[in-house]
């Protein structure tokens, strides 16, 4: 994954994981694939378990005339 | 000039107030706010009006006399008389009598509004849309340093980190109150946005009668995303609870209701692993289930299958021609064994046995069955069971034909 992409969402993530399920558990997958839905099934749980791990809120203040202003100390 | 401790001022101010015959019995006309009946029994409240209040008190016992004790909001008459309260440095109106005047001013206005807006459909249970399941974007109006914001971070840091929050910040009590909510409502709804929350702590219904104004109702159902309020302390609702998609309690009851909480993401995912890694089991099992039905099939046309095939096939042959030849030996000794029963049926012994005789001519041994056959005097050989004997013919008695 070059850097450049922005990180997958939850959601995303999530998403994809039911579609690797879905078909997991529907078709009659030739062996070859099933084994490659797996490992994919492992990388996406991977990465969404680095997402839940390394997530942290971001707050931001609109300002007049519409612009943002990221707020850093909010916590007490 | 004179120089007095506080104590001394205090007590000067009670003999100045106790001597004054109007304040000791006098009826006061406003309306009640922050009524609070004590665990005690005892019930204090402020009274208002226009720009001026002060506080008073209801012992137990006087409250136990009166019909009805007004809630917050109300304008009521309160007998009475004033005194200053030492500890507290203030002059209370001590209340031994209420008559409730009404429903006071501000909660008329609440119920004329609650009724015509309800009227026109914005609290329409139909309109209210679903929070959405995973918010990217969050919206906050509130006060930018109240504890509702402070309040509303914290549960959504903890539960929900993956949200991104906007604040348009709002004063949330005052004359411009109402005006700054609409506004920042709208500076959000131009915003890429999922939810919004609108947010105050709690308060007196005059503190939070900005949420009860006609604007602000109106700018929170003109909301293009599902718009959540979190106003007060579990008071009674305010007008914009009413039209909100969903109403909260609390600001931070508020962010919980509009975050999931990060455990049950995992516990989610956690599931759809499961279910992933059984899928491929189920997978894995199919092609192992194929794999062994070929292989049998493989060896079922494998040559020395095919010889132990052919060789059974024999076996199966030479046995049913045995069974076939057993047969027909025991049907042929049947047979055989009636013919034998039928012979000793017709052996002239068995007749000899029952107690009848042959009987022969002597001369030449022909067997006697007609009388003619034998003369008068002629010699006869008699068998019988037990043995043979001769014997003679004598003349006839009748019917001899000589």
């Amino acid at each position: 994954m070059s850097t450049s992409t922005p990180p997958p969402t939850y959601e995303t993530l999530y998403a994809r994981m039911q579609a690797i399920v879905a078909r997991m558990e529907t078709g009659e997958l030739p062996l070859a694939e099933a084994l490659a839905l797996y490992e994919e099934g492992m990388t996406v749980t991977a990465a969404c378990q680095r997402l839940l791990d390394e997530a942290e809120l971001r707050v931001q203040e609109l300002q007049p005339g519409n612009a943002l202003r990221r707020i850093d100390a909010w916590e007490e | 000039m004179h120089i007095l401790t506080v104590s001394q001022l205090n007590i000067y101010l009670r003999e100045a107030l106790d001597a004054d015959e109007i304040l000791q019995d006098l009826w006061v006309e406003g309306e009640v706010s922050n009524f609070v009946r004590a665990a005690s029994g005892h019930c204090y409240f402020t009274l208002k009006e226009g720009e001026g209040q002060i506080k008073a008190a209801c012992w137990r016992s006087y409250v136990a006399r009166i019909p009805r004790m007004p809630s917050s909001g109300e304008a009521v008459l309160a007998h009475g008389r004033v005194a200053f309260y030492e500890a507290g440095g203030q002059i209370q109106l001590y209340v031994d009598m209420i008559r409730t005047a009404g429903v006071g001013l501000l909660h008329a206005r609440f119920e004329e509004l609650k009724a015509r807006l309800d009227a026109e459909g914005l609290f329409d249970l139909s309109r209210k849309r679903p929070l959405p399941p995973l918010p990217r974007r969050i919206g906050v109006v509130t006060s930018s340093s109240g504890a509702a914001l402070r309040d509303i971070l914290n549960v959504l840091g903890r539960r929900y980190p993956l949200a991104e929050v906007i604040v348009s910040a709002c004063q949330v009590q005052g004359e411009r109150a109402a005006a700054t909510v609409v506004e920042a409502l709208y500076a959000l709804y131009e915003q890429d946005i999922d939810v919004i929350i609108v947010a105050r702590g709690g308060g007196s219904i005059e503190d939070l009668w900005t949420f009860n104004e006609e604007i602000v109702a109106r700018a929170v159902f003109a909301s293009p995303v599902p718009l959540i309020s979190g106003v007060g302390h579990e008071t009674d609702p305010t007008i914009i609870d009413y039209v909100a998609d969903l109403r909260a309690p609390t600001p931070s009851a508020a962010a919980e209701l509009v975050a999931p909480d990060l455990e049950e993401l995992r516990s989610d995912f956690a599931l759809l692993h499961d279910q992933l890694a059984l899928a491929l089991e189920r997978q894995l099992e199919r092609h192992r289930t194929a794999l062994q039905e070929l292989r049998r099939r493989l060896l079922q046309q494998a040559p020395t299958a095919r010889l132990a095939r052919d060789r059974q096939s024999l076996d199966e042959l030479v046995r049913r021609a045995g069974a076939q030849l057993t047969h027909g030996l025991a049907l042929r000794q049947a047979k055989l064994q009636g013919l034998r029963l039928q012979l000793a049926a017709l052996n002239p012994q068995a007749t000899l046995d029952r107690g009848y005789a042959i009987i022969r001519r002597a001369t030449d041994g022909q067997v006697v069955t007609d009388p003619a056959q034998a003369r008068a005097g002629e010699a006869l050989e008699i068998a019988v069971k037990g043995g043979s004997f001769t014997a003679r013919r004598t003349a006839d008695l009748e019917n001899d034909p000589q």
